[in-house]
């Protein structure tokens, strides 16, 4: 029998052929932390004397969950953080600099690689052909101590995916609609592998849009081949040297296959409290919303923006509604700058946050008032997410965002198009 | 090892921002106080009215969404001495084992709020006093059981110095 990638990658960090099921022990190349997680795993290996790095170049701690600081109290966990990169040589990654997820695929991800970040969307480095996988602050801080982690290898789901997008209708899209064909535990334990026609032309920053998102199905990992896309990609970031081939066996063994035809789909949105809950645009249309936010791991890259700033160029935003743009990095700020998509927000009436999580995670920069609807280009619409538990989230394609921003209400974004 | 409260239920996909919400971020590094929210948005009686021992019995997807640790670890903090559920998101099942909260997947429809439950660990059976019916539960992976029985996975590290896992 054939290797599915998620088998491949694992048997190369095993040291043995492993198959879905199995559990090993696995060596690890890259561990991450946010500002939210690396505190506590830091305190873990203090308690038991572990205080060190065993690979510090590949160990990087994020701060962007809350960046700035929001409260002295998380000014004090950033500090923490900054003391222990300081300690064991770890690399920190400040106030400014973006959301962990973006800039792992931006500056340290190579296929084939295993990647293991105490935050759930640390499933978006699949995109590059890894086996990237969220996990608790223990188990990251003993995976920064030692090198090493224990692993079960997940069974696959085959995503085939045919078809050209019609216009106005995004990978975000296809990831909802998959989410609610399966549903929000439909691939617990699974490693998702996306392939086909569509997935094979398809760019960077929509496999990490589709990556970034198993989690959501319940998934341990989203993954795609490595292909000549990931290897233009990798040269684009300044690492081309580090790209190799990585592809599923013909004959691999499979738990379930999906095939979805692109052509077919519609603008999807996903209603509150599950992200399973989705309907098609049509059945959304007329919803008030009164917070519009694009941004985040999974929406908050410059095509994602483009898509944004092309609708909204020389319109308002409606009265009523208040627009949050919050680039996922540095680098994708400066793109968006460069290429005037922020002058287009700020005419457009938006307030334009600094790269990180911004009013995903609910600490901050975005908190929904009582009552109050959000469309939101990230990836999760719980009770609470965005700071309140009597606010209600749906989740869109940045296009569909930008169409309801100008609006007032969910709106079909082709018409705008 | 048997474990004795009472049931607790909650519905299906009680989220880790039903557990510990980003809104109560800043508590992090101060989990006792974090633990006084436990579970606030799914049930704001829950934290003040539960007694040490007691069950926190779920539907299916319990602790689904974020990696926060935070969330089993304020569950165990609080006395609840054992989650179950008919599923458990990954991430959130890892992480209960990783502190030492026994998370354990079962039938949970059989289980009223309110009921007396018994569990005994090593038989791998629930009984529910109240009804008198016995549940079976999904037997750990053994790993699992390693891990949990060495109060988590720190200590395990602790004591061994390295994995010491029978794979």
């Amino acid at each position: 029998m054939g290797k599915t990638l998620v088998e491949k990658i694992i048997s190369a960090h095993a040291d043995k052929d492993v198959s879905a099921g199995e559990i090993v022990i696995a060596k690890v190349d890259i561990c991450i932390t946010q500002d939210g997680t690396g505190p506590l795993a830091i305190k873990q290996l203090q308690k038991i004397g572990l205080e060190k790095a065993s690979n510090p170049e590949r160990t990087i701690l994020f701060i962007d969950h809350s960046a700035p600081s929001s409260r002295k109290e998380l000014s004090n966990d950033h500090m923490a953080l900054r003391e222990f990169a300081k300690k064991t040589g770890a690399i920190l990654s400040d106030v400014g600099e973006g959301v962990c997820h973006q800039i792992t695929a931006e500056k340290y991800i190579n296929p084939g690689d295993i990647i293991i970040g105490a935050d759930s969307h640390t499933c978006t480095g699949g995109a590059l052909g890894a086996f990237a996988t969220g996990m608790g602050s223990t188990d990251v801080a003993i995976g920064i101590a030692l090198g090493r982690t224990w692993l079960r290898v997940p069974e696959t789901f085959k995503i085939a995916v045919t078809g050209d997008f019609p216009k106005g209708v995004y990978a975000k899209d296809l990831m909802l609609h998959l989410i609610g064909l399966i549903g929000a535990d439909g691939a617990t334990y699974k490693s998702l592998e996306f392939c086909g026609p569509t997935i094979d032309k398809m760019p960077m920053h929509d496999r990490l849009t589709l990556a970034n998102m198993a989690v959501e199905a319940g998934a341990k990992c989203g993954l795609f081949s490595s292909d000549a896309i990931t290897k233009d990609y990798l040269e684009k970031m300044g690492r081309g040297d580090k790209w190799v081939s990585l592809e599923p066996d013909n004959n691999a063994d499979y738990d379930r296959v999906i095939e979805i035809d692109v052509t077919k789909l519609e603008p999807m949105i996903s209603h509150p409290h599950t992200v399973d809950n989705t309907k098609t645009i049509k059945e959304s249309l007329g919803i008030k919303v009164h917070q519009v936010f694009i941004g985040t791991c999974t929406n908050g890259r410059l095509e994602d923006l483009r898509i944004a700033a092309q609708i909204l160029k020389n319109k308002q935003r409606h009265p009523a509604t208040r627009l949050i743009v919050t680039p996922a990095s540095k680098q994708v700020f400066l793109d968006a700058v460069r290429e005037g998509l922020i002058e287009t927000f700020i005419e457009a009436g938006a307030a334009i946050n600094t790269p990180g999580c911004g009013a995903c995670v609910g600490v901050h920069q975005g908190i929904l008032g009582d009552g109050e609807n959000c469309l939101a280009t990230q990836n999760r619409n719980f009770e609470g997410r965005m700071g309140n538990v009597k606010g209600n989230i749906f989740l869109s394609s940045p296009a569909t965002a930008a169409a309801a921003a100008i609006k007032g209400e969910i709106s079909d974004p082709r018409d705008l198009m | 090892m048997s474990l004795t409260g009472k049931s607790w239920k909650f519905g299906d996909n009680i989220s880790t921002d039903h557990i510990a919400p980003g809104r109560l971020f800043h508590l992090r590094s101060n989990l006792p106080e974090l633990a006084k929210h436990v579970l606030e948005d799914a049930d704001p009686n829950f934290a003040s009215s539960m007694s040490p021992g007691d069950i926190v019995v779920g539907g299916s997807n319990f602790g689904l969404g974020s990696s926060r640790e935070h969330a089993p670890t304020i569950i165990k903090l609080s006395g609840v001495s054992a989650v179950l559920a008919k599923s458990f998101a990954r991430i959130f099942f890892r992480n209960a084992i990783n502190v030492g909260l026994p998370a354990l997947i079962c039938d949970t429809d059989l289980i009223n709020q309110g009921d007396t439950l018994e569990i005994d660990l090593s038989l791998g059976i629930i009984k529910n006093i109240t009804t008198g019916i016995d549940i079976t539960f999904v037997p750990l992976p053994d790993v699992m059981i390693t891990i949990l029985n060495d109060g988590g996975l720190a200590s395990h590290i602790a004591k061994h110095g390295d994995f010491k896992l029978s794979i």
